[in-house]
């Protein structure tokens, strides 16, 4: 193992670092936030089948590509504290959860939404929408698991097996719900399928994707700082981190 | 002299390692003692099949009596039931060893707790999954489901419920040493039962219309031996986890 | 830029209404995601701050 992986498990240095990696990473996450979104809105061209109305997938894909993304950083977060009895690894985790939850409900948000003028109706049970559900679903499970339990290392161990049973069935899931809405669903307009996207159109989609793991970064920084301060409150370098702010 | 050695006493033989400690032994003696334990407490395992039939006529009260599509939504209303009430008798699985104090004795004991743990697990489908899938041609009757889809439902059932109670274990280990387990168990398990609820449906729409079941029921049947192996796993990672927290 | 005036921006070709919720949905959505651990820390510091205080005066 590398020196790095040792100082992680220490709450005190990564407190530190991450206070000192945050406006980096802040300031990065709202530059490129802002340069997807204006490009995405106001320079990219309209697609030729659903007008303006595509412009919804700058938000839609890169918070549904994110919410799988977090679900996996949580499960292997919550692995790394189970085998290694890493506690800033079950705080990784424990952190991760609302954030996932909130991207995956943005995503089916934004997807009723993009389905509205694009379907029809604001629900459709297609097959990415519905394993967005499920995953959300999941988030739910986790966030309630850990919530009822009051031992906040059980919580950590309960929710790190729950996630990684939901990460086992995650391809399941998927894999079903796709062969279910081929089964029960009429050929319907496919929004992905179409040709390939020109450079103008998913460049801005790239910098989106990238500005949301900046994104995530950020809200987990502070997250995690905010359950080392909590769990380490009685220990010297909080007491003292304490007076230094007083002043 | 022959005579003596014939008469010789049989060696005594200390089978607590080769025999007692066997994993075959193991969970039939896991599987033995919970099936007398369900027969002296009832109510465990007779409630949920109670709640299923309950369930599956509330269906033609709520949407309508009319046969023809009452027949459509039968697979899905048997298998949604059938779900429920597994879930509904999940947090009985470790609830009573738990609160009586021998699940700690069986976690600290020196036999393999994958084993106990699996026949305990048997022990809860052969209380619960057994008698719904038995009883499920009775609620398909009810529902007018043609009698092609007799076949793929009882089957369907037969594969897709141990897989229920697997998974459903896993959540019942998680929360068994919290107070208010019920709810909790539903919101771990349910979205993890959704590929079996999936392919159970369609292995009894398969048999209506026709085509092959065999696809669907195999897959089913992947599905179970995954559960198998893996599920007891987790369940002893859980129940070790919340015994000693 | 795709637009040739300000007011078809808005108008987003008659979707207007569907892309400009979704985006203040976001907004809000992520907004909240960044205010809510902020808050929870200010919250956790003066109760922090505020037990320390205590512990001086009873240890003095």
């Amino acid at each position: 193992m590398p020196r790095w992986f040792y100082q992680l498990a220490s709450p005190r240095w990564c407190y530190q670092i991450t206070g000192r990696l945050l406006p980096g990473f802040a300031i990065a996450a709202l530059l490129l936030l802002m340069i997807g979104t204006v490009w995405g809105l106001a320079f990219a061209p309209p697609d030729y089948q659903q007008g303006n109305s595509f412009r919804i997938i700058y938000l839609h894909v890169p918070t549904a590509y994110m919410a799988q993304s977090i679900y996996l950083t949580m499960a292997i977060a919550g692995a790394i504290g189970l085998i290694w009895k890493m506690k800033v690894a079950d705080m990784v985790a424990k952190s991760c959860a609302p954030i996932g939850a909130a991207l995956a409900v943005l995503a089916l948000a934004t997807g009723a939404i993009w389905g509205k003028p694009t379907w029809g109706s604001w629900w459709v049970w297609d097959a990415r929408l519905t394993s967005m559900l499920i995953l959300l679903f999941l988030y739910l499970g986790v966030i309630a698991l850990n919530s009822a339990i009051e031992s906040e290392s059980t919580a950590a161990q309960s929710t790190a097996v729950l996630a990684l049973v939901g990460l086992v069935n995650i391809p399941i899931i998927k894999y079903s719900v796709d062969w279910w809405n081929t089964l029960h669903q009429p050929a319907t307009f496919k929004v992905t399928e179409k040709p390939a996207m020109p450079p103008e159109m998913w460049i801005p989609l790239l910098i989106m994707v990238i500005g949301f793991y900046c994104f995530f970064a950020v809200v987990l920084m502070l997250r995690l700082r905010n359950e080392i301060l909590h769990r380490e409150r009685r220990t010297s370098w909080v007491r003292e981190l304490l007076l230094q702010m007083r002043g | 002299m022959s005579a003596f050695q014939t008469k010789k006493l049989p060696e005594f033989k200390p089978d607590l390692e080769s025999e007692s400690f066997s994993p075959g032994k193991i969970l039939l003696a896991t599987l033995k003692r919970d099936v007398k334990l369900a027969f002296r407490r009832q109510s465990d395992w007779v409630n949920p099949l109670i709640f299923f039939l309950m369930v599956a006529s509330l269906f033609p009260l709520g949407v309508s009596p009319e046969p023809k599509l009452l027949s459509t939504i039968a697979p899905g209303v048997v298998w949604v039931a059938a779900l429920l009430s597994t879930l509904l008798s999940m947090d009985s699985l470790f609830r009573s060893d738990f609160e009586d104090g021998s699940l700690e004795q069986i976690l600290v004991s020196p036999q393999p707790l994958y084993f106990v743990v699996l026949g305990k697990v048997i022990s809860h489908w052969m209380m619960t999954g057994l008698p719904l899938t038995l009883m499920a041609p009775l609620l398909g009757v009810m529902l007018f489901l043609p009698f092609e889809g007799m076949g793929g439902l009882v089957l369907s059932l037969l594969i897709g419920t141990p897989t229920l109670s697997l998974v459903g274990g896993i959540g019942a280990a998680l929360t068994v040493g919290l107070r208010k387990g019920g709810v909790l168990v539903s919101l771990l398990v349910i979205p993890l039962y959704i590929p079996v609820l999936i392919f159970g449906t369609a292995a009894i729409e398969a048999s209506l219309t026709g085509l092959p079941v065999a696809g669907h029921l195999a897959l089913l049947g992947a599905m179970l031996v995954m559960g198998l192996t893996l599920a007891p796993l987790a369940i002893a990672a859980a129940l070790r986890i919340s015994v000693s927290g | 830029m795709s637009f040739d005036s300000f007011s078809e921006f808005l108008a987003m070709g008659g979707h207007g209404l569907y892309v400009w919720s979704s985006y203040a949905l976001g907004l809000a959505v992520m907004l909240g995601c960044v205010l809510s651990p902020i808050l929870t820390r200010k919250r956790l510091i003066t109760e922090q701050q505020r037990r320390l205080r205590r512990e001086e005066e009873t240890s003095s």
